[in-house]
């Protein structure tokens, strides 16, 4: 099953297992969520001390492995990096920051959709504009350099680091944090969450798929074929939702969300405008960090180290909105994003003697 | 004919490139390719720009031909 079938089939079967882990014990409209989870992560290995958010999401330990597996299977695996390492860990923790304001990654975002949670058009309005921004820098020669091959080791790390995450997992030594209450209590059986992320991690692995490529592809190319993934992600997720009774249309009391419109634009705008810098969405990212590509790798680990500082600086905002230092890193955020992609635009005019 | 190397361009760097080269030259594009995602990407953007496209595949990369 290849091309347009084959990705709405992901989409749709990534929109049912995410409803799927809401019904096995995962938050509200948060079966997937990439930002979230190494958010809960980074908690659990103390990187912050957010008590109600820490668990060692094991759909995360799935997403990466059972991309490495099938990338293997299918000869894509390959060790590669050494593309402009530092500009992707820092535009990771931007992305990171900007899904904290928001209260979710764009796949959450797709699934809070599919939820009925209106707060989430906000953030969409302003993922689709963050990436119009983005696409305008592409356009006038954005790049952050090729990357090359590695030594056949270094792609290994990562999967082999995630192996070490299921044991601290399974075995819960006292210096792992576990949340006794609030979302990080809020959980599927690891096993279950572990097989839910393998298969998405296979899925999202063979179609590439990737929410922030849809909307940039089609505004690049006119090319549908990511956008299609991310409808049918919403769509199904929504059946699913009307199925189990979960769907529950309006703004109030969506759970694990904040009725602030600007911030959740804004927020998004960030995540969208610093995933197309990095080529794709944090799913996406997770999923080449299991292919061997280790830029990916290391936008991952920003995207850890930015949800450290969102909760010990009080960045991410909480169900009540964003926080004042919230809402002054996103201007830093933006203002950053201008100049990485100004200076990284090889066709934009320059005063230095390159 | 013009030809051009995306080897180790992350997305969507090899179809920006493609895209540029058939700005400047509509009558095709020779380019060097070093992974199926870029290969995949690459292809359906030609196709749906009204291209036929040959692939070779070599060790490490592909060189896809894409004529008018």
């Amino acid at each position: 099953m290849d091309g347009k079938k084959g990705i709405v089939f992901a989409g749709g079967l990534i929109g049912i297992i995410a409803v799927l882990l809401v019904f096995f014990g995962n938050p509200p409209n948060m079966g997937f969520c990439i930002a979230c989870f190494l958010r809960d992560t980074a908690g659990a290995v103390g990187l912050h001390r957010a008590e109600a958010v820490q668990y060692i999401r094991p759909e995360i330990i799935g997403l990466v492995l059972g991309a490495f597996f099938i990338s293997h299977k299918n000869k894509e695996f390959e060790s590669r990096g050494g593309s402009a390492p530092f500009t992707r860990f820092m535009l990771g923790m931007v992305v990171m920051i900007g899904a904290l304001i928001f209260l979710g990654c764009p796949l959450r975002m797709v699934l809070r959709l599919g939820g009925g949670d209106l707060n989430a058009i906000f953030g969409m309005i302003g993922f689709v504009l963050g990436i119009f921004v983005g696409v305008q820098f592409l356009n006038r020669g954005f790049n952050l350099k090729r990357n090359y091959k590695m030594h056949g080791i270094e792609g290994y790390i990562f999967p082999a680091v995630n192996v070490g995450l299921l044991v601290l997992l399974l075995t819960a030594p006292a210096f792992v944090f576990f949340s006794e209450k609030g979302p990080g209590s809020l959980t599927a059986p690891v096993i279950i969450s572990l097989i839910a992320g393998l298969i998405v991690g296979a899925l999202a692995q063979k179609t590439r798929l990737c929410m922030v490529g849809g909307t940039r592809d089609m505004i690049l190319f006119k090319d549908n074929y990511l956008l299609i993934g991310f409808v049918s992600i919403i769509v199904f997720s929504f059946i699913t939702n009307l199925i189990f009774g979960y769907f529950n249309l309006g703004f109030n009391n969506q759970p694990i969300a904040h009725t602030d419109g600007l911030w959740n634009f804004l927020g998004m705008a960030l995540v969208g405008w610093g995933s197309v810098l990095l080529g794709g969405c944090p799913l996406r990212q997770l999923i080449l960090s299991g292919e061997g590509n280790t830029d990916s790798v290391v936008s991952i680990m920003g995207m850890l180290v930015g949800a450290g500082i969102s909760h010990n600086f009080g960045l991410a905002s909480s169900t009540a909105g964003a926080t004042s230092n919230g809402k002054i890193a996103v201007i830093i955020c933006f203002i950053f994003l201008g100049i990485i992609s100004y200076f990284n635009s090889d066709n934009l005019p320059k005063t230095t003697t390159e | 004919m013009n030809k051009i190397d995306t080897c180790g361009m992350a997305c969507p760097q090899p179809v920006l490139m493609t895209k540029k080269s058939l700005e400047e030259n509509p009558e095709g594009v020779d380019i060097i390719v070093d992974n199926n995602t870029a290969k995949e990407n690459i292809k359906r953007f030609l196709e749906s720009a009204g291209y036929t496209v040959s692939i070779t595949e070599k060790e490490d990369t592909s060189i896809i031909e894409a004529r008018k």
